[in-house]
């Protein structure tokens, strides 16, 4: 196990590199970045020129790659420009914890993510939850009654739920139970943010702003993976030793529970484990919609602004979390099923 | 020659020509597909969206202030009179009309046909790159299978969105308008299709690769290779076309996708720029007249969803169709 666990992070190492010389490539292209961080005013071509030099983004693009990578504290830069090189660089390099400064803001990338992350995961998490338990529900129960009258209603609707694009689902909440409940004289749901400045920071408030975003990001997970659960649940119940378990007079409830759906569960412990590290992403869409200040509404905000450390940043947070939930989940798979010797 | 024993004409028991004659596995898929009720539904939506987005250009005209003459067609749709800006739904404009005074109703038509050809295009270019690197990466193995794989694992450990929003970036506005059909195409039209293509190919080279890994080592592309049929003969003629199935099911559902995906670049406001309408960009900035003017956002949002939900019925029935092992509809 440890020596599966050691060559899998071994294969990873080389897989994140390509990955990060990919999306460093691609950024070149974005445009300037000192371009779009003129104030009012926009910057004489000598201040922009000396930012240039304060950011490294006059060093040819292989050599920002470098600094970002293993940082330049071994080298001389030239600050001043006149062409010799005097002061020591003092980036470290993301391989010894130093992910960086963004542009637009100075600050380190991880302070930043680091204040966005709980925005995110909270919202996730919860999200998450919600779509586990009701997939497994709903699945399990379509299953037990393939083809009555409730199964037929799930499947349509499953089919419309997955069908649907995330805004057209947001918007139609937001306009059903914000702006129609509050003109019917209803107790409305709040539509943007994460707390009411009037109320201030209360739990209360913040549930209340949840419900929107959870229950669009919820119930179209929740339409595919219910399906899933719902395949994987009469696949199971084909099965010989659930015959078996029959034959021997096992109660039915008792077959279900202990034999049918602990089997059917493993196909969905693999879809959750691999989907966990994407929690860290947010939602892109369903963020900006609700103005959630999470990690997909910043991302989006620094893709505008060509701000490439923080992209870096955010993109191989997500890509080491994919990596390694991906080795998490085959060993959990493993454990949880001994059919599965991993070598 | 022989008489046939019994012909169809002559035969007293019915279907007799299909008794003795054996159906062809298109035959049984074409029959499964035909008794999938869902797939039939689908078929009914996206005829009638194909007709709405064809032949709904004819009611695209009316007075166009601004020019003061009649317009029809694209013309119509793209006419802004900034009079009559934010109109609820009327006689005159039954589905309203946009921040700049657009008829929504003719720009419905008008984007719906770009939106679908979008996700048809960016459909085939998924198509084509998944069912390359899959073929080659499993017909050549080695060294070009690990390189392959490893790019195609790489590209999916990042949120496709993003790989999407990367793209957009990455190509803004790098392209040359062009003319399709005698409309005037924006590039951005042409780096959307290229880029959601690009980024979702990924699956389906994992699924084209396993099946070529177990087929190459058939006794017919032994046999294929020994009367001197070069690689690119045995990948394209006998190994991709015996994959037909899920690279059908990939390009019907992969249309959808393409679909939902130019919308939420568009929504994001990295998507098709510029007078060319789709169902996309009429949603950029809707969301802020969520109160006001919720025509925006509703009429191009629910022609989305509906042609999203056909496509997907539609998919739905030719998986079951093209498995040989499903016995549920026949």
């Amino acid at each position: 196990m440890t020596t599966y666990i050691l060559r899998r992070l071994g294969q990873a190492v080389p897989q994140l590199f390509i990955i990060s010389v990919i999306l460093f490539a691609l950024m070149q292209a974005f445009g300037d970045p000192v371009a779009t961080l003129g104030a009012r005013t926009p910057p004489k071509p000598e201040d922009k020129e000396r930012l240039r030099r304060m950011l490294g983004l006059d060093q040819p693009a292989y050599m920002q790659y470098v600094t970002w990578l293993v940082g330049n504290d071994w080298q001389k830069l030239d600050m001043d420009g006149d062409g010799i090189a005097e002061t020591p660089g003092q980036r470290k390099g993301i391989l010894r914890g130093d992910w960086g400064n963004s542009l637009v803001t100075r600050r380190p990338v991880l302070e930043m993510i680091g204040e966005r992350l709980p925005n995110t995961l909270i919202l996730m998490i919860t999200a998450e939850i919600i779509i586990i338990v009701f997939s497994l529900a709903i699945g399990l129960y379509s299953a037990l009654r393939p083809y009555s009258l409730f199964d037929n209603i799930v499947t349509g609707l499953s089919f419309v739920g997955y069908s649907m694009p995330v805004f057209w689902l947001a918007l139609s909440l937001m306009y059903l139970f914000a702006v129609n409940f509050r003109r019917w004289g209803l107790p409305y749901l709040p539509t943007v943010g994460m707390f009411d400045p009037a109320v201030g920071k209360t739990p209360a408030e913040l549930i209340k702003h949840m419900i929107l975003p959870v229950a669009t990001l919820a119930i179209i997970s929740i339409a595919g993976y219910s399906r899933f659960v719902r395949s994987s649940v009469l696949e199971v119940l084909s099965q010989d030793y659930i015959r078996t378990a029959r034959a021997k007079g096992v109660r039915a409830r008792w077959v279900v529970w202990r034999h049918a759906l602990p089997n059917a569960a493993l196909p969905f412990i693999t879809l959750i484990g691999l989907d966990i590290p994407f929690l860290l992403a947010g939602a892109v869409v369903t963020e900006r919609i609700f103005a959630w200040p999470g990690m997909g509404r910043l991302f989006i905000d620094h893709t505008e602004r060509a701000d490439f450390p923080m992209l870096m940043g955010i993109l191989m947070l997500i890509s080491i979390a994919v990596v390694i939930f991906q080795i998490i989940t085959d060993v959990v798979y493993s454990l949880v099923d001994p059919r599965i010797r991993l070598e | 020659m022989s008489e046939p024993v019994a012909t169809s004409s002559t035969s007293l028991i019915p279907n007799a020509r299909q008794a003795t004659r054996p159906l062809s596995p298109l035959n049984l898929a074409a029959r499964r597909f035909r008794k999938h009720r869902m797939a039939s539904v689908g078929l009914y939506l996206l005829g009638f969206l194909f007709v709405y987005i064809t032949l709904g250009s004819l009611l695209s005209r009316g007075y166009c202030a601004p020019l003061k003459k009649d317009l029809t067609g694209e013309a119509y749709a793209n006419c802004n009179d900034t009079s009559l800006k934010l109109q609820a739904p009327s006689r005159e404009h039954i589905f309203g009309t946009d921040v700049i005074g657009r008829d929504i109703f003719a720009r419905t038509i008008y984007g719906g046909q770009i939106s679908v050809m979008i996700g048809i295009s960016a459909a085939f270019v998924e198509v084509l790159l998944g069912a390359l690197v899959g073929a080659v990466a499993a017909y050549y193995g080695g060294w070009v299978d690990s390189i392959l794989m490893r790019i195609t694992e790489a590209m999916l450990n990042i949120p496709s969105l993003f790989l999407l929003i990367i793209g957009a970036r990455f190509f803004g506005g790098g392209l040359p308008s062009l003319n399709f059909f005698g409309r005037e195409l924006t590039g951005s039209v042409i780096v959307i299709i290229l880029i959601i293509g690009a980024t979702s190919w990924m699956y389906l080279a994992r699924i084209v690769r396993a099946n070529i890994l177990s087929l190459r080592e058939r006794d017919y592309i032994s046999a294929s290779r020994a009367l001197g049929a070069s690689d690119a003969r045995i990948i394209f003629a006998h190994l991709l076309p015996n994959t037909i199935a899920p690279l059908v099911v990939s390009a019907t559902l992969g249309v959808a996708s393409a679909i939902i995906s130019e919308a939420y670049v568009s929504f994001l406001g990295l998507g098709v720029q510029g007078a060319t309408a789709t169902w996309g960009n009429m949603l950029d900035g809707a969301y802020q007249y969520l109160e006001t003017a919720p025509w925006l956002w509703f009429f191009p949002g629910t022609l989305i969803l509906l042609t999203v939900l056909g496509i997907n019925f539609v998919g739905d029935g030719l998986r079951d169709a093209l498995d040989p092992y499903s016995t549920r509809h026949v």
